[in-house]
C-alpha cells in the first residue's frame, strides 16, 4: 500500500475495485465505514453485489475482466472535465500528452457496452473520483487475478497519477494483501524478480553485492523463472523442488496441471504444519512449527514490519521452517547457513535490504515501523512516494482493453468468478481446523442469481455439475442477489470442491499472476 | 498566533493542579492523561462516550451536582476535583445498585478482556451486594448454540458497550436494545440466534463487555485448565491487515485469543478468524516427524538426521546430473521472514539462480 491503514478514515472519496474488504480484510473495513459515518464518499466496482456495494454512492456491477474498460473510461471524464491536477503532471510525471490523446476514444458510452453498466454511472464515476480531495483507491485480487493484471494496476496508477493522488495523506494506490506475510515474501526476496528490498535481479550492482555476500560469483544477471514456468518446467529442466507451506494443489489455478507437475520431480521435499494434498505427493514431508509456537518477523499489507512471538512449545520433533532449511543448506556444503537463531536470519535481512537498512531483531521488538526504514534513527515511512518518486518520474501507460483468456460462448454460457469468504482462509488448512468454523460454514455452494436459477429450472440446495473447458465440480447451488444474472461465484477453499478444476485458462503475461477471477462455465442439474 | 497553539494553551484545575488541556478533550482524557484513575463502566475509548452508567462522576467547581467526566468538556478555567468523599461515596452507591442487578460478581478473566472491570470497581469501593435486592435486567439465553460466545445476559448491566461496539466500530448492527430499565434486554433483531442475524462472530462485544455477560466460549473450554493465564503478544495468522493480537495460555496449552487495543493496524479490532480460529495450531493432526514416502505410497516417520540426509541428498543429486537450473524453491507466504528469507538465499547461494517464487495468490 502506498498509504497506510490509519488513512482509510481520511479520504473525501474511496474507490474499491475488485476487493470484497468486508469478508476478506474485515478489520479494514471498519476504518472505511468510519469514514463514510465521516461523510466520505464510496465507489465500488465488483462484479458481484457484495456487502461493500451496499454501502456505496456509487454502485458499478461491472461485467468480469471489464475493469480496464471502466478504468479508462474515468480517466477519460477526468481528463475532459479538466480534473487533472496539472501541476503534479508537470512536476512529477512524464508520458501525459500521449496518454492524453490516447484517453479521447474511451468514452463513458464506449466502456458501458463492455462492462454492461449505464454509461452516466461510469461518468459519475470518474466525477466523484476526479473531484475528491483527496480520493483513494483500494483493491484486491479482483483486479490482479487477470491476465490483464498488470494493466488493471496500471491503470490504477494513471488515474491516481493524472489526478495528484499520490504521495499524501487519504490518497494513493493500496492494494490489501491476502496472507499475513505475503508481503514479506517480496520483502525478503523470495520472489523470483526482486533481491530482499526488492530490488530488480537485473540490477548489476545488486548482483554483484549478493554474488559477494552469498560467495556466490556465478550468481545469475537478471535470469527469473516464475512458479508459472516452473510448473510447466517439472520433470524437464526441472527436477528437484523444495515447497515451503504452500498447499499448492489447492490452490493453484490449475489442478491436474499441478499434480502432474510434482508428480513427474525426482525430488519434493514439503515442509508444512499438515499432510496437506501437495505434502501427500512429496518425497519427504518435514514438520514445521506453527504460528504460536515460532519467533519471528511478519510484514502486513501497509509495509508495517511486526513482531510474532512464540506462546507454546511445538509438537513433536517440529521444528521452524529456517532451521530446517539452513540444515539442508549445510549438508549441501553452502556457506553462509550457521544460523543459531531467527534473530540472526532476520538481521542478516536488515543487513543486506536498502528498505530494512535501519531495522534489527531488537528494534522490531521494540517498535512498529513502516517501510523504508533506511537508517537506526529514521521512524520509517507511512506514506510512499511524497514529493518525488524513488524511480524518477511516475509514467503514464498508455494501454487498451482486452478481452479475458476465455469469454462466454454457446457450450459456456456463464461466467463463473471465484474467491473468498469471511469465514474460511486459502485452503482451510488452518480454518479447518479450527473448531466451531464449520457452525458458520460447513460446506461450499454456489452463489447463483434467484432469477437464473428459475430459468435454469434449479432449486436452492439441487446439486449441479460446473464445468469448463478444462473439468468440472460438483457442488450445490444457492440463489443470492450478490450474483448478476449471468455470473455464478464460488470459493477456492473447499478441498472437496476443488474449483481449480474448472480455473486457469491464462496468465497475465508479465507476472504470471493466474487468469482466476474469471472463466467460462456450463451448468447442469445432477441428481443426488 | 494560530488556532493550534491557542487550544494548546486552555488550562484548568484538575485535583489542585494546573493542567493543560486541547480543544475538544473530555474531562475523563484531560485526567488520563495526567495518570489520574477516574473509574469507568459503561466507557471504551475507541467508542463516542455513551454517559450511562455515571460511575466517572466528578465536580465541577460551581456545578450543583457533579457530573460524568467522560462526556463533559474540559473548558478554561474549570476547577475539577476527581475523588471527594462525596463523590466516591455516590460511585459506592452507583457500583451497589449496578451489582444489584448482577447475579456473579466474580468472573473468569478467560471471558473477555474487558470482563474483569466490574469486579475490580466492586472490590475497590467495597460495594455491597444485595443491598438494592431483587429485579435484574436481561435473561440468559442458553437457546443459542454458537459455539463462539456465551450470551450470559443475567449479568448484563445495560451500559450498552456491546450494542455500541457492534453499531460504531463494526457497522454490523447485529444487536440491539430492547426495553429499558429493569426489563432491559440486549437482543438481536427477532430476538433469534446471533448466527441469523447480521452478526460476523468478530467478538467485539465479547471483549468489551465489563461484567462478562457475553464471553468467549472457546476460551472458557480452558476454564478447568490448572495454570495461571498467562498473555503473548503477537500478530493474527491470517490476513494481511496484521492485526495484534494476545495469546492466552495455561502451560503449554493456548486457550484463547484477546485483541490487543493498542494494536498498530487494529486499535483492538478483529475478525471472526483473528478471534476464534486459532486452534488449528494445537490439533491433533499436525505434524511431529518427518515423513518419508515409501515405495508403496505410504509415510514412515523418520528422525530428523535420517531426513535432512535424505533431502540434502536429492537436491545433490539434481544439481550433479542435471546441473544448478534444475532445482526450485517456494516460499510460503504465511511464514515469517526468516522462512521466506532462508529459500531465496538457499536458492540463490545455493544454486546462483532466481528460481524461487511464492504463492502470491490469496
Ligand atoms: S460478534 Fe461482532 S458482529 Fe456479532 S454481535 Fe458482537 S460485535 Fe456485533
Ligand atoms: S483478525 Fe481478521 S482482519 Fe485482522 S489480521 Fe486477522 S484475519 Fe485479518
Ligand atoms: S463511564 Fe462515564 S458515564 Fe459511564
Amino acid at each position: 500500500m502506498s498509504n497506510p491503514l490509519a488513512d482509510m478514515a481520511k479520504p473525501d472519496v474511496i474507490f474499491c475495485i475488485g476487493t470484497n474488504m468486508t469478508e476478506c480484510h474485515p478489520v479494514a473495513a471498519t476504518g472505511l465505514k468510519k469514514a463514510l459515518a465521516r461523510g466520505a464518499k464510496l465507489i465500488v466496482a465488483d462484479p458481484r453485489r457484495i456487502k461493500l456495494a451496499e454501502l456505496a454512492n456509487i454502485y458499478l456491477p461491472i461485467r468480469v475482466g471489464s475493469d480496464v474498460a471502466l478504468l479508462l473510461a474515468m480517466a477519460h471524464v477526468i481528463e475532459r472535465e479538466g480534473l487533472v491536477d496539472a501541476s503534479f503532471i508537470k512536476e512529477r510525471t512524464e508520458g501525459w500528452d500521449e496518454f492524453r490523446e490516447h484517453l479521447k476514444e474511451f468514452t463513458p458510452e464506449w466502456a458501458s457496452k463492455i462492462c454492461e453498466v449505464p454509461a452516466k454511472d461510469i461518468e459519475e464515476a470518474g466525477l466523484y473520483y476526479g473531484r475528491g480531495s483527496p480520493s483513494a483507491i483500494y483493491y484486491t485480487l479482483g483486479i490482479t487475478e487477470h491476465i490483464c493484471g498488470v494493466d488493471n494496476v496500471q491503470s490504477l496508477c494513471n488515474l491516481a497519477l493524472m489526478t495528484g493522488n499520490l504521495g499524501i495523506e487519504g490518497a494513493g494506490i493500496n492494494p490489501m494483501r491476502g496472507q499475513n506475510n505475503i508481503q514479506g515474501c517480496g520483502d525478503c526476496g523470495a520472489e523470483t524478480l526482486v533481491y530482499p528490498g526488492s530490488v530488480p535481479i537485473t540490477d548489476k550492482a545488486a548482483r554483484d553485492k549478493f554474488a559477494h555476500a552469498y560467495q556466490r560469483p556465478d550468481l545469475d544477471l537478471g535470469e527469473a523463472m516464475t512458479k508459472v514456468t516452473a510448473f510447466n518446467e517439472c520433470g524437464k529442466t526441472l527436477r528437484a523442488m523444495l515447497i515451503d507451506g504452500e498447499n499448492t494443489v489447492v490452490s493453484d489455478p490449475d489442478r491436474n496441471h499441478c499434480e502432474q507437475a510434482l508428480k513427474s520431480l525426482d525430488h519434493l521435499v514439503v515442509i508444512d504444519l499438515f499432510l496437506t494434498d501437495t505434502a501427500k505427493l512429496a518425497h519427504l514431508v518435514l514438520p514445521a512449527t506453527g504460528w504460536a509456537e515460532t519467533d519471528g518477523v511478519v510484514c502486513n499489507t501497509e509495509r508495517r514490519v511486526q513482531r510474532l512471538r512464540a506462546a507454546v512449545p511445538p509438537p513433536g520433533e517440529a521444528r521452524p521452517d529456517w532451521w530446517i532449511i539452513a540444515q539442508i543448506a549445510r549438508r549441501l556444503g553452502i556457506p553462509g547457513f550457521d544460523f543459531s537463531s531467527a534473530a540472526e536470519v532476520f538481521n542478516e535481512l536488515c543487513s543486506l535490504s536498502p528498505t530494512y537498512g535501519g531495522l534489527d531483531w531488537d528494534r522490531v521488538s521494540r517498535e512498529s515501523l513502516i517501510w523504508p526504514v533506511p537508517t537506526k534513527d529514521h521512524p520509517g515511512t507511512p506514506i510512499l512516494h511524497v514529493g518525488s518518486f524513488a524511480n524518477g518520474r511516475g509514467k503514464f501507460r498508455v494501454l487498451g482493453y482486452r478481452d479475458p483468456a476465455e469469454v462466454i460462448d454457446e457450450s459456456f454460457p456463464v461466467w463463473l468468478t471465484t474467491g473468498r469468504r469471511l469465514q474460511s482462509y486459502h485452503t482451510r488448512t488452518q480454518t479447518g481446523r479450527s473448531s466451531g468454523m464449520d457452525y458458520l460454514l460447513s460446506e461450499e455452494s454456489l452463489e447463483v442469481n434467484p432469477a437464473d436459477l428459475a430459468a435454469w429450472g434449479l432449486r436452492d440446495d439441487d446439486w449441479v455439475r460446473l464445468s469448463s473447458r478444462r473439468g468440472s465440480v460438483e457442488m450445490k447451488v444457492r440463489g443470492t442477489d450478490r450474483s448478476p444474472r449471468g455470473t455464478v461465484f464460488t470459493s477456492f477453499s473447499f478441498a472437496e470442491v476443488p474449483v481449480n478444476n474448472l480455473t486457469g485458462s491464462g496468465y497475465d503475461p508479465t507476472t504470471h499472476t493466474a487468469e482466476l477471477k474469471v472463466c467460462a462455465v456450463r451448468i447442469e442439474f445432477v441428481a443426488r | 498566533m494560530s488556532a493550534t497553539a491557542t487550544e494548546r494553551q486552555q488550562t484548568m484545575t484538575l485535583d489542585g493542579q494546573e493542567v493543560t488541556f486541547a480543544q475538544g478533550e473530555t474531562l475523563y482524557e484531560v485526567a488520563r492523561r495526567h495518570q489520574i484513575q477516574v473509574p469507568t463502566l459503561c466507557y471504551d475509548p475507541r467508542l463516542e462516550a455513551f454517559g450511562g452508567c455515571r460511575l466517572c462522576v466528578v465536580e465541577v467547581r460551581g456545578a450543583k451536582t457533579p457530573v460524568a467526566s467522560c462526556t463533559t468538556r474540559a473548558a478554561q478555567g474549570m476547577v475539577v476535583s476527581t475523588a471527594t468523599p462525596a463523590v466516591e461515596k455516590l460511585r459506592q452507591t452507583l457500583l451497589e445498585m449496578v451489582v444489584s442487578e448482577n447475579r456473579e460478581v466474580a468472573v473468569n478473566p478467560l471471558r473477555g478482556f474487558a470482563s474483569q472491570e466490574l469486579t475490580t470497581l466492586v472490590h475497590r469501593y467495597g460495594a455491597q451486594t444485595g443491598r438494592f435486592q431483587g429485579k435484574h435486567s436481561g435473561k440468559s439465553n442458553s437457546a443459542d448454540l454458537n459455539p463462539f460466545i456465551l450470551r450470559d445476559y443475567d449479568l448484563c448491566i445495560s451500559c450498552y458497550r456491546c450494542v455500541r461496539v457492534c453499531a460504531e466500530q463494526e457497522g454490523d448492527y447485529a444487536i440491539s436494545v430492547m426495553h429499558r430499565g429493569f426489563r432491559t434486554q440486549i437482543t438481536t433483531e427477532f430476538n433469534g440466534n446471533l448466527k441469523d442475524s447480521s452478526c460476523t462472530f468478530c467478538g467485539q462485544c465479547v471483549q468489551t463487555c465489563p461484567t462478562g455477560a457475553l464471553a468467549d466460549k472457546k476460551a472458557l473450554r480452558g476454564a478447568d485448565l490448572p495454570g495461571e493465564i498467562q498473555k503473548t503478544r503477537t500478530i493474527c495468522p491470517y490476513c494481511g491487515v496484521g492485526c495484534s493480537v494476545d495469546i492466552m495460555t495455561k502451560g503449554d496449552r493456548m486457550v484463547g485469543i484477546q485483541p490487543a487495543m493498542d494494536g498498530p493496524a487494529n486499535q483492538g479490532a478483529l475478525c471472526v478468524k483473528g478471534q476464534f480460529a486459532f486452534d488449528f495450531v494445537q490439533h491433533d493432526d499436525r505434524l511431529k516427524t518427518p515423513l518419508l514416502r515409501q515405495p508403496d505410497g505410504s509415510f514412515k516417520e523418520i528422525g530428523w538426521d535420517e531426513a535432512l540426509d535424505f533431502a540434502a541428498d536429492g537436491f545433490r543429486n539434481a544439481l550433479e546430473k542435471h546441473g544448478r537450473r534444475s532445482v526450485y524453491g517456494i516460499a510460503s507466504g504465511r511464514a515469517p521472514h526468516e522462512a521466506a528469507y532462508s529459500m531465496q538465499k538457499f536458492i540463490r547461494a545455493g544454486f546462483g539462480t532466481h528460481y524461487v517464487d511464492n504463492c502470491s495468490r490469496a
